[in-house]
């Protein structure tokens, strides 16, 4: 009943809670119980290629949460990802223990090759994977919160709060490159074993992360959902149409902002989580700025403001990514920024807003 | 020197810090013994030496009317800025009643305590309907938390559709507010003032670009509004004013130049002078 509803209000979503449904069955079966030779086969490279999608999607849900519904254009959550991924990383470098190149029960490879002596204090309780989930959430959600708090109570909107994020992800970027802090550098976190005891090469591991994804996509479309069909919904909606009068209306708007990035960070913070063991490597490169600017294109291109346009249109320019990467390496930055200046000047509501286009015409 | 200065005005020793004050409590029941509802008592604005407000002082009734008429830079939108919250005046003081200090206030605090501004040029909720609009602006605990979870009652529904009638835009309900006509959000913006019980609506040029018929209505509006809250109208429509005023208030470069009835102000000699003067 709930899902009929569900499905009449919002068509796009239902379609895209229904893809997510029908990929997570049809992908283990090609995987797991279609032989290798049958042409049906789904190769383990191609979950965990599709899985590496996913969590694109949840990124570029976050991103249009606040961007389309709200008029923050993030140009740093780039950052809030990759300390996800970060925090997810240090769980699985722990969980590497003695079998490290060097052979170190103590230190991770990385650690042994500075000649440290001993753990630095903030890795402290990544062996448990409990805290290592609770560090995903807080460590993107505590930033958000520092930076939200400034920015927006100093009432900085517009592009100079998406230059300040910008800025925000490139300082993140330098100071993670440095062997001082204790992040691996500029080589990161990778050479990962296994994840809660299951070995990452695994075909059943790569299966269980897919499914993980997917189910956290889903969970995440539907609470980002719930609160902008909410009032709290319509009053970010409100203020990013007309931010004066909803503040002489009485509400709060730094605090509404606030929270809505806070939630849209730890969003990308989880994708950020759920991204690094499929992929197996974290490192600084994650925090740079033109990645920031390429969700910003995934969420244009697949039309913002839908949420899930946002997660289509990670998918596409992300498939787009590599078939163009392996088959033209050259010309892929020049046809994504084409695609970009495209999308901008024919579909300012991007794919979703053509095919809403397209019905109108018809009925 | 800007630092000393500073420093020395937090540690005068002759008022209380700010955060050791008692906190302002809006109550319903606002104290109007004395008559006015708003206090304005020597304000004076400056912005790079001139000044918008030179000691301003201005007493608005409960319940009452009132206009205030003045030419461009007379210091209209600037008083409108001092009682709202957005501007903080260099000198005086602001009540709310007898004992709210507007000066220690925020912009959402005033707003929710009981001050509905329309601003001059039509602000809504574009992309919202008509009804959404009212609903986003009624009087409710309005925290980030609480309004996740918010539900309209059956008494919060008959206030909103009370009020669309009042404004006459019942028939627009399920509009969306950006494809209203000027007048019509003109009054769509009355209305979300109203939904938030105001004790005192502050209304910018509400005629400006209006129909004659519009003009009319919205006459019609703010006459009944007057009475169960105070009303302080800008305008620079002579006609409009003449047909609701009761008291009329001249602002002539940031104070009060004369206050009366229409009349008594369009023959005051100060006013004939400087209106015809230009």
């Amino acid at each position: 009943m709930l899902l009929a509803k569900l499905y009449q209000q919002d068509r796009g979503g239902s379609f895209l809670l229904m893809a997510l449904l029908l990929a997570a069955v049809l992908v283990p079966v090609l995987n797991l119980w279609v032989p290798e030779s049958s042409p049906l086969h789904l190769s383990t490279y191609t979950v965990t290629l599709l899985g590496k999608y996913l969590c694109y999607a949840l990124l570029a849900m976050a991103l249009d949460l606040v961007w389309g519904y709200c008029g923050i254009l993030s140009l740093g959550h780039g950052a809030f990802f990759a300390l996800g991924g970060y925090a997810m990383g240090m769980y699985l470098m722990r969980a590497i223990g003695d079998r490290g190149v060097y052979g170190n029960p103590e230190l991770p490879d990385f650690m042994v090759f500075l000649s440290w002596q001993e753990v630095p204090w903030y890795w402290n309780g990544f062996d448990m994977f409990w805290f290592a989930l609770l560090m995903v959430v807080l460590a993107p959600g505590i930033l958000a919160f520092v930076f939200g708090w400034f920015a927006f109570r100093a009432r900085v909107t517009g592009v100079y709060l998406s230059i300040m994020t910008q800025a925000l992800t490139f300082a993140l970027m330098l100071a993670f490159f440095r062997n001082e802090m204790g992040f691996g550098g500029n080589n990161g976190l990778t050479d990962f074993k296994d994840i809660l005891g299951f070995d990452l090469q695994a075909d059943s591991t790569r299966i269980g992360l897919f499914l993980v994804s997917v189910l956290v996509l889903a969970l995440a479309y539907l609470a980002c959902r719930y609160i902008i069909n909410s009032k709290l919904g319509r009053v970010v909606v409100a203020i990013r149409d007309a931010e004066d009068r909803a503040r002489f209306v009485g509400y709060k708007v730094e605090s509404f902002k606030l929270w809505l990035f806070v939630f849209s960070a730890v969003l990308a913070g989880i994708a950020g989580a759920l991204y690094v063991p499929q992929v197996g490597i974290i490192n600084p490169g994650e925090f740079a700025p033109l990645n920031s600017i390429e969700m910003v294109i995934w969420v244009a291109v697949g039309g913002r403001g839908t949420l899930y346009g946002a997660a289509a249109g990670a998918l596409l320019v992300n498939y787009g990514k590599t078939y163009f990467t392996a088959a033209f390496p050259e010309i892929w930055l020049f046809a994504l920024g084409a695609l970009f200046v495209l999308v901008t000047v024919f579909l300012p509501r991007g794919i979703i807003g053509l095919m809403r286009r397209g019905k109108d015409r018809q009925s | 020197m800007k630092v000393l200065d500073r420093t020395r005005e937090v540690m005068r020793r002759d008022r209380v810090f700010d955060f050791m004050m008692p906190k302002v409590v809006f109550s319903p029941d606002l104290d109007t013994r004395h008559g006015p509802i708003l206090y304005l008592e020597g304000v004076t604005v400056s912005f790079d030496g001139f000044k918008a407000l030179n000691d301003l002082t201005l007493y608005i009734n409960n319940g009452e009317l009132r206009c205030v008429i003045g030419a461009n830079g007379a210091g209209k939108t600037t008083m409108m800025d001092v009682i709202t919250g957005k501007t903080r005046p260099d000198a005086g003081s602001v009540y709310f009643g007898q004992k709210i200090d507007l000066l220690r206030m925020s912009e959402t605090d005033i707003a929710q305590g009981g001050i509905g501004r329309k601003f001059q040029k039509p602000t809504v909720f574009e992309f919202h309907t008509v009804y959404e609009n009212l609903e986003l602006s009624m009087a409710a605990n309005k925290q980030v938390w609480h309004t996740l979870f918010a539900r309209l009652n059956g008494e919060q529904r008959d206030r909103i559709d009370r009020i669309l009638e009042l404004v006459g835009l019942v028939e627009e309900r399920h509009r969306l507010a950006g494809v209203l006509s000027h007048g019509q959000k003109q009054w769509l913006e009355i209305g979300m003032l109203l939904m938030q019980n105001p004790r005192v609506l502050l209304v910018d040029e509400p005629v400006a670009g209006m129909t004659v018929q519009e003009t009319e209505r919205t006459a019609e509006l703010l006459t009944s509004l007057a009475g169960e809250h105070s009303v302080v109208v800008v305008e620079h429509d002579m006609e409009f004013v003449r047909s609701i005023a009761r008291t009329v208030t001249v602002l002539h470069e940031g104070s009060v130049l004369a206050e009366g009835s229409m009349d008594e102000v369009q023959n005051d000699p100060r006013v004939i002078e400087v209106y015809l003067g230009e």
